[in-house]
């Protein structure tokens, strides 16, 4: 940037969500519009309010902050236009500012930022920008120390893996590298294959030398000469980022050969993912670098011991390398003064499904539910009662409301059959289906399950085939006992943590909705109005303004009338798809739980 | 198209693109997946020809090939439409109507989904979170992501690229994945 003297900078938070929102129009605009102003302009990631994207902050000459959110281009040039006609912030549209209340305050005030406190504020594809905010300081540090005292900061900072398992990362990394082997291996999981979470793709677009910092690290306290990151190929902007990172951290000597004249040699490679979710699984993410199928095996021997090509490797999460530079430079009292007594630091969650204020968030362990949902999350988007929330996506459990007390942490969530998983919470209402999300994860997992392991692939085929028959209408009695039985042999019999953990959404939803199954099979009901064999629609006539819209989406021509007149549906015909009721404006098709009209009382 | 998959042989074109991808590839260990997934973002599948070929340069049996194209759910072995659907199908997309989407799609575009419609401009794929869960139900076409989709949205836009509509050459370029702002 040149020597000219800005009087705000603005920054517009271009992650993919940002992107997808809108964020690159209203880049484009900005540039055009502070061509001849005294205004800088620069992006940066995921600042974590993905629903009020897209979002742009400006910063003021004394550093004061000001989002605006759910920018358009035209509001953008407006912010603009009269920022320089006031010289003083635009009210309008405010998402956050320090000196003010704002209707977003709360979501932001409640948080502690440790893995997010850059997101959104640096640009990911700028080296230098890291660089400002002391980026490559913490493996500065690093390098003056003994690996094993590296090894001893982070036991006892008490970080536990992000990926799901909690296990200790300072004890994995002791374990490697204790192991004798020719060459050792650091493999970064950024996987992500847990359906509803997003926090690891935040990080590599938005913040990816933070994870490269402590990737080297983590290859410095094991011995390890090569990294590689595993990455879903979903998500092309964090694979684009991480290379265009990767190819910056070699050029200055943070990477490759004698880093920062250390004699520590280490590098990098990305692989891409191929579409399985059993690749998460670390064993089988091993088999799929080595270019095979990617099968789990029996562990042990752990991969700390022999993992990749036989080797001692240590997989971590993207979101557990990611802390360590700033555990490093900060220090341990400050990291595990967040948290509960065994589940240290802070989390970040993905709040996701039925929620107003949707996007990623940051908070000490141990925060309740009802706390993120309500104080954080500013309750429901339908405005109504919460019902459940999922954690740990398909090995993960449902959480029934009336337990929404319960802290979030490792062992508070296990005790109530959930599970921490990687952080997704999907708020659900009424509206939800607890069947159809069971059968939904156990599709999930039978389709993913590599097939090896009996249980889990008869096993699940079997589970899911008693759901659909209990959505379907033809659920009976012994039902939910046979579906606890085989669970509980699934869990036993699987050899990985796939089938280990695929009945989890089918056991927590009997043994919290049971009252739910029970209508689907004894009164073939489905309360939440969701499972199409059960249900009916009709049209309610005096609010049917005869408008023919409903008649035009249906897809297998079950609704006709005469304009300005009361449609019918006819029942025969109708598949029960629900176009109909998203394309009415005025609110007169009522569905019914069950398929004679009957209504459910609970 | 069916026929194409079929064809034993490779035109000449086809064939130095898979020789170059191979020739950059071949040194690292367990490059198949590597090789596979750089040959379908170039030609868009792989089809057996281009397996054997493959094959022969790597020394990597057809077979371990095959193994790894039929395991993963990435790679195609069709080719595909003109324009490349993705409706996402993770929980949070699932919650919010993942599937009326889907059903909007294969309905306005003919194709069944997992495959090309009759008129080969549309492939409709269903696939698991592309990690916008808080601005479900999404959709990407061609790389460019649709977020907060109703079906009527869903069907203007399959109907706007069947049409080809002027916008789509600027807008797509505009919007490959990864393609920050130029400073
Ligand atoms: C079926 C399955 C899928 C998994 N998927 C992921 C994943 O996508 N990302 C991840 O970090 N860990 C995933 N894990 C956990 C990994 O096996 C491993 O425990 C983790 O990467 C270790 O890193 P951590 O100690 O930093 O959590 C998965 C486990 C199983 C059983
Ligand atoms: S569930 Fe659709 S983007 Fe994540």
């Amino acid at each position: 940037m040149s020597e000219k003297k800005y009087a705000a900078k603005i920054t517009v938070g271009m992650a993919s969500c940002g992107i997808a929102a809108g964020a690159r129009e209203v880049f484009n605009t900005l540039k055009a519009a502070v061509k001849e102003l005294p205004l800088a302009l620069d992006f940066s990631g995921c600042m974590g309010m993905c629903y009020n994207e897209p979002l742009m902050e400006m910063t003021m000459s004394d550093g004061s902050r000001y989002l605006y959110c759910q920018v358009t281009p035209d509001k953008a040039k407006e912010i603009v236009n009269k920022y320089m006609e006031s010289g003083k912030p635009v009210s309008e549209w405010l998402a956050y500012a320090e000196d003010r209340d704002t209707a977003d305050k709360s979501f932001l005030v409640q948080q502690q930022r440790i893995l997010l406190k850059n997101c959104g504020i640096i640009n990911p594809e700028s080296l230098q920008s890291y660089l400002a905010v002391d980026g490559y300081a913490a493996i500065k540090k690093a390098l003056r120390m003994h690996p094993e005292q590296v090894i001893r900061e982070i036991i006892d900072s008490g970080l536990r893996g992000r990926g799901g398992g909690g296990f200790p990362t300072g004890t994995k990394w002791a374990l490697a590298r204790k192991t004798l082997s020719q060459d050792k291996y650091l493999i970064c999981n950024a996987d992500e294959g847990d359906p509803g979470a997003f926090m690891d793709r935040s990080v590599l677009e938005s913040n990816p030398h933070a994870l490269l910092e402590g990737m080297l690290i983590g290859g410095y306290a094991i011995g390890a000469q090569q990294g590689y990151v595993y990455i879903r190929a979903e998500y092309p902007l964090a694979i684009k980022r991480l290379s265009l990172a990767i190819a910056q951290a070699r050029e200055e000597g943070y990477l490759g050969r004698n880093i920062l004249g250390h004699g520590f040699d280490f590098d990098i490679n990305i692989r891409e993912g191929a579409g399985a979710f059993v690749c998460g699984e670390e064993t089988a993410l091993i088999m799929s670098i080595e270019g095979k199928r990617g099968m789990p095996r029996i562990r042990p021997p752990y991969p700390a011991e022999s993992g990749l090509w036989g080797e001692a490797t240590s997989i971590n999460n993207v979101e557990t390398l990611a802390n360590v530079p700033w555990i490093m430079l900060n220090g341990v009292a400050s990291f595990n003064q967040y948290g509960t007594e065994k589940s240290k630091g802070t989390k970040v969650f993905a709040l996701a499904g039925n929620i107003a204020r949707g996007g990623l968030i940051e908070v000490p362990m141990g925060m309740t539910i009802n706390q993120i949902v309500f104080d954080i999350g500013g309750g429901l988007a339908s405005g109504k009662a919460l019902k459940a929330v999922q954690t740990g996506g398909p090995s993960g459990g449902c959480i029934p409301a009336k337990l929404a007390d319960t802290p979030i942490d490792y062992e508070s969530l296990k005790k109530i059959g959930a599970i921490m998983g990687s952080g997704g919470l999907l708020i659900m209402d009424d509206t939800t289906c607890m069947v159809d999300v069971a059968k939904f994860f156990l599709n999930f997992t039978q389709e993913e399950s590599c097939g090896k392991c009996t249980f889990c692939r008869v096993g699940t085929r079997r589970m899911l085939e008693i759901l659909e028959r209990i959505t379907q209408g033809e659920g009976k009695e012994g039902d939910l006992e046979l579906l606890e039985e085989l669970g509980q042999s699934i869990i036993a019999g699987s050899l990985c943590g796939l089938g280990q953990s695929a009945p989890n959404p089918v056991l927590t939803t009997i043994k919290y909705f049971r009252e739910e199954y029970e209508a689907h099979i004894y009164h073939k009901l489905c309360p939440a109005k969701k499972c199409k064999a059960l249900i009916r629609m009709e049209v309610v006539e005096e609010r049917c303004k005869g408008c023919g819209r409903c008649s035009k989406e249906c897809p297998t021509d079950a609704i006709s009338g005469e304009k300005k007149q009361p449609f019918t549906i006819e029942q025969e015909k109708c598949i029960r798809c629900g176009l109909c009721v998203s394309a009415c404006k005025s609110n007169a098709i009522l569905i019914y739980p069950g398929a004679r009209g009957e209504e459910y009382n609970g | 198209m069916k026929d194409d998959s079929r064809k034993t042989t490779l035109d000449p074109s086809t064939r130095s693109i898979i020789d170059k991808i191979v020739q950059e590839n071949n040194l690292n260990k367990g490059a198949g997946i590597t090789i596979l997934q750089q040959v379908q973002a170039s030609l868009g599948y792989v089809s057996p020809p281009m397996i054997r070929r493959i094959s022969k340069l790597t020394g990597i049996t057809a077979s371990a090939l095959y193994s790894i194209a039929t395991f993963y759910a990435q790679f195609r072995l069709e080719p595909i439409g003109k324009h490349l659907v993705q409706v996402c199908h993770g929980t949070a997309c699932h919650l919010a109507g993942a599937e009326k989407i889907t059903e909007t799609i294969t309905m306005e575009t003919g194709a069944a989904e997992g495959h090309t419609s009759p008129d080969g401009k549309f492939t409709v794929e269903k696939v698991a979170c592309l990690g916008c869960c808080s601005l479900g139900p999404v959709m990407t076409i061609n790389e460019t992501t649709h977020i907060r989709l109703t079906p009527e949205a869903a069907r203007k836009l399959a109907k706007s690229k069947k049409k080809g509509c002027k916008c789509e050459k600027s807008s797509h370029a505009d919007q490959q994945p990864g393609v920050t702002p130029d400073e």
